[in-house]
């Protein structure tokens, strides 16, 4: 069965989120701004002023550094943007969501079940995960503009916040939904259910490694 | 004597050629696997990764956002000289990488690991890493140039000879399926896996395995050819596929280099290639000829050798 495609605005109503099931394709609209570990510092941890309104503008947050620069007239020169792993940010995204109105947080391999019982759903939030993890040069045709860079000085090209705006940029994959359900858990929860099988004969290491798991259906992540 | 300007010019087409363009091996590789993956959503995204590569190639813009952490690989044979010697070599690579970075673009990737500092350009202390390597006859370089994904898919383990080959199975399907959960790993890949050598050559020969071995290529030893071919199977038979869905595919191939070791231990890395597999290579003779490839055919007989001496003579004998 081929998944669902569908069209959705970086401010989506909480309609169009509400619609989105696990597994959906999606493509955006509008305006979305790159925000990772740096980023979250300086607003949240040194309290700096964000240089955009939010959620007005965009209430799209995407984890990506792209491969970009800033070419000597000013303008940008961006090919290939793709997401790094959102699990890292956990620490900061109760704040953030609370903060900027987040709807969408888009990037690499989702959250946690847990996470978006605890904070995506309670503010009408989603995530949406990239695909392949290399579709790269697919969401860099969707770039129409790069509209600004903010904290490139203070932060560097890479952790810098993006300001782009996106025609049909995708595909993406709905990865939560206003259940909390998680897609990844899912898959993961279909998968363990082999393992046995595949690990039949193997031995456990006779020099164990402290303090760490053997519980196959553990996700490893937070 | 190999002009200097040639090297750099050459390097930063290399740096572009691996951002941008696909290996053939590779490509071949996923295509199979997306003709029989079943799973939705794993094939809706091997599909996509199929049209990724097309766009890259047509928009000439990098296949993935990540563009990794680029590093050279440099092969010499051994009447090779290089004008302003192995300094000019060294400081062209890293102007090489610089520009590229800035011309493909490239994301500048590379901070201090304290500081965060950014160059913007991938370059700063020990970026990128360029390592050696000498065939025995020839005046010619081989320029290499990976640019592989830097955080997930990569491990080490220290075991030992009476973990035997059940052992090495365990700690391999624990590394594909740990990285492989929400694809980390950004599977499907070529595994790369090192045994023996000391813990940091270990690490060497599976990364180099994973990096530097096309697909389709085997050991010489037969007996390790074999287990190149069950491992890509047990690979293949998790269950799990790209990103970490219901699939059939995670291990594109799986090559496996060794290295001597204390007699006591069997240490083992297992490194994950990615889905975009970045690597493009060049010759440069002496007299400015360069020839562009994809196989860095970096493991000769030569760099596999176990004897105290080497003879020209040596390989064709066996």
């Amino acid at each position: 069965m081929k998944p669902r495609e569908l069209r959705l605005s970086t401010t989506p109503t909480p309609e169009a989120i509400a619609e989105l099931r696990l597994g959906d394709i999606v493509y955006l609209d509008g305006l979305l701004y790159t925000a990772r570990e740096g980023v979250y510092m300086r607003a949240l941890e040194e309290k700096a002023n964000i240089p955009m309104e939010l959620p007005s503008q965009s209430a799209a947050n995407f984890h990506c550094s792209p491969a970009a620069a800033i070419r000597e007239d000013g303008s940008f020169d961006m090919g290939a943007v793709t997401a790094t792993a959102s699990f890292r940010f956990a620490k900061w995204l109760p704040e953030w969501i609370a903060k900027t109105g987040a709807k969408l947080i888009i990037g690499k391999g989702g959250m946690s079940s847990k996470d978006y019982k605890d904070y995506f759903v309670p503010n009408g939030a989603i995530y949406l995960s990239t695909v392949g993890y290399g579709t790269g040069a697919l969401l860099g045709r969707g770039i129409e503009k790069v509209e600004a860079v903010h904290w490139q000085d203070e932060l560097g090209l890479a952790q810098a916040m993006w300001v782009i705006r996106c025609n049909r940029m995708g595909p993406f994959i709905v990865a939560s939904d206003m259940e909390g359900n998680c897609l990844f858990e899912r898959e993961n929860a279909r998968i363990v259910q082999n393992l046995d099988r595949v690990y039949e004969g193997t031995r456990p290491a006779v020099l164990k490694r402290y303090g760490e798991t053997d519980d196959r259906s553990d996700e490893v992540i937070g | 004597m190999i002009p200097i300007d040639l090297i750099q010019k050459t390097a930063e087409t290399l740096m572009d050629k691996a951002a941008i363009e696909i290996p053939d091996d590779y490509l071949s590789g996923l295509k199979s696997a997306a003709a029989t993956e079943d799973g939705d959503l794993s094939s809706f995204v091997l599909q996509a990764m199929l049209e990724n590569y097309q766009a890259a190639k047509e928009d000439r813009r990098a296949m993935c956002g990540d563009t990794g952490t680029p590093r050279w690989y440099v092969k010499m044979g051994n009447d090779t000289q290089i004008e302003g010697g192995p300094i000019a070599l060294e400081a062209a690579l890293r102007r090489a990488t610089a520009k590229a970075t800035n011309g493909v673009p490239l994301r500048p990737n590379r901070v201090h690991p304290l500081w965060r500092t950014d160059h913007n350009n991938n370059v700063g202390i020990g970026a990128p890493e360029i390592e050696y390597g000498y065939e025995p006859g020839g005046e010619w370089i081989d320029l290499i140039t990976v640019h592989k994904g830097g955080l997930f898919g990569t491990d080490y383990r220290m075991l030992f000879p009476s973990d035997g080959i059940q052992g090495i199975k365990r700690f391999y399907l624990d590394s594909l399926v740990a990285f492989g959960k929400r694809g980390l790993a950004c599977q499907p890949a070529i595994i790369g896996i090192g045994l023996g050598g000391c813990k940091d050559t270990c690490m060497v020969l599976g990364k180099r395995a994973a990096c530097l071995r096309v697909v389709g290529d085997r050991n010489p030893d037969p007996r390790i050819a074999a287990l190149e071919d069950e491992f890509k199977e047990l690979g293949n038979s998790i269950g799990m596929g790209a990103m970490g869905f219901v699939g059939k595919n995670m291990v594109i191939d799986c090559n496996i280099e060794v290295g001597y070791c204390h007699t006591g231990g069997m240490q083992m890395s297992v490194h994950a290639f990615c889905l975009s597999s970045r690597r493009a290579v060049a010759r440069v003779h002496a007299d400015g000829r360069v020839e562009y490839r994809t196989d860095p055919d970096w493991f000769t007989d030569y760099q596999r050798r176990d004897t105290v001496e080497w003879h020209p003579d040596m390989a064709a004998a066996e």
